[in-house]
């Protein structure tokens, strides 16, 4: 993983704000459910913190990782968050990678929250 | 023999020599290949899929491997350190001696996060957090800071006393000993001590925090105490299944050890006390 970071940290005031929602996009993926898991839950898109979070069907904003069989993306302020849904349908982060949330949205802020102002670091394939 | 020792009881010598050693290791780089081997794995394991570190049973004997790798690492520098166990049950508050300015350092700043005092602190040594996923360099921790407690020692006898390994369908979804030590299930042992110290270690980069070590050589230490309480209890899966590390399969990234060759630890280390 890279160290170099994309942009200025945005800074910690931002966390002052606030969360503002500023829109949310056409909820209701229309992805049927899987046969063992829930359906994929609603998109969103908002700012919490001072920061843009999206999620919605990976691929639908430019996701690349489908490949890890996640069919579902985050994004803050557009960098990727690596994410993961467990069995059980709850979902983790590699910010928050030990401690589930019942839904992405709740992950994302999660994220935020845990980040104060800094941005993630883009996300690189696994080199193996 | 390397004995793992309970970090209550290092002499301040024993520290000193671990906090080098890890610094020297870091200095050359090796460190930060452990840190991203570590957050591959996070990364690629998955519930419905190929699984080998974490949430399947492997996780312990991964973690098994991966320490002793670390430390024989610490070794090459200084043969005299073995990893230490942090018995969370018992030193459960910041002020352990644990995070003292002469072993851990201790919780981060409020602004920040910013770890300020001890080796690890980025002002200080060199503590440079290069395997990250975000924007800041520096070592971050919040002690207790989300609100939860440590397990007890009354929650870990619970988990102890679960008879049966793992079970199908061997994911965070499975009930079982090692399910429940993970903590994806049940009361929650080694999940939420890393969510308890917050920073680094709530992340999937975890061991850029050295408590990592410690930690899991505490949770590899319960996994001992669980086979001497369940000596007929095998690791399970046996053969045969998908996606996972049955007991004589190979784990990744060694290629030549199976969850069989880690099944006695004696042949690497012994402890300071019977397990």
């Amino acid at each position: 993983m890279s160290g170099i970071t994309r942009r200025q940290a945005i800074g910690a005031a931002s966390a002052a704000a606030g969360a503002v929602v500023v829109g949310v996009s056409a909820a209701h993926a229309s992805a049927a459910p899987r046969a063992t898991r829930p359906a994929e839950p609603a998109s969103f898109d908002e700012v919490y913190l001072g920061r843009r979070i999206q999620g919605g069907p990976a691929g639908g904003h430019g996701g690349h990782h489908a490949d890890h069989g996640g069919g579902y993306s985050v994004r803050v302020d557009g960098d990727e968050l690596h994410i993961m849904r467990n069995a059980d349908g709850t979902w983790i982060s590699v910010i928050n990678h030990y401690d589930p949330q019942a839904t992405p949205r709740a992950l994302a802020r999660a994220a935020v929250d845990d980040l104060q102002g800094a941005a993630l670091v883009p996300l690189v394939p696994a080199t193996r | 023999m390397t004995v793992r020792k309970n970090q209550a009881q290092l002499t301040a010598d024993e520290k000193r020599r671990f906090v080098n050693a890890l610094l020297a290791l870091k200095r050359d780089g090796r460190y930060d290949s452990f840190v991203s081997t570590h957050n591959d794995f996070i990364m690629s394991d998955r519930d419905d899929s190929d699984r080998v570190g974490h949430r399947s049973p492997s996780f312990l004997p991964w973690h098994r491997r991966f320490l002793i790798q670390f430390e024989q690492a610490l070794q090459s520098v200084d043969a005299s350190v073995a990893l230490p166990y942090w018995d969370w049950t018992a030193d459960r508050t910041p002020a352990a001696s644990l995070w003292a300015p002469d072993f851990l350092g201790g919780t981060g700043r409020p602004r920040d996060g910013q770890v300020t005092d001890g080796a690890f602190a980025f002002s200080g040594s060199g503590w440079r957090i290069n395997v990250r996923v975000d924007g800041r360099d520096f070592l971050r921790r919040s002690l207790g800071g989300g609100g939860v407690q440590l397990p007890t020692k009354a929650e870990v006898d619970s988990v102890l006393a679960m008879p049966v390994y793992d079970a199908p369908p061997w994911n965070s979804a499975s009930d079982g000993f090692r399910n429940h030590l993970e903590g994806w299930r049940g009361v929650n042992l080694h999940n939420r001590v890393h969510v308890w110290v917050g920073g680094h270690m709530a992340t999937g980069a975890s061991p850029n925090d050295p408590v990592f070590w410690l930690h899991h050589a505490y949770v590899d230490r319960l996994w001992t105490q669980w086979q001497a309480r369940h000596p007929n209890s095998p690791y399970l899966p046996a053969a045969g299944t998908r996606d996972v590390v049955d007991l004589r399969e190979t784990m990744r990234p060694w290629g030549n050890v199976t969850p069989a060759d880690m099944l006695d630890h004696t042949r690497y280390y012994t402890y300071d006390v019977a397990a």
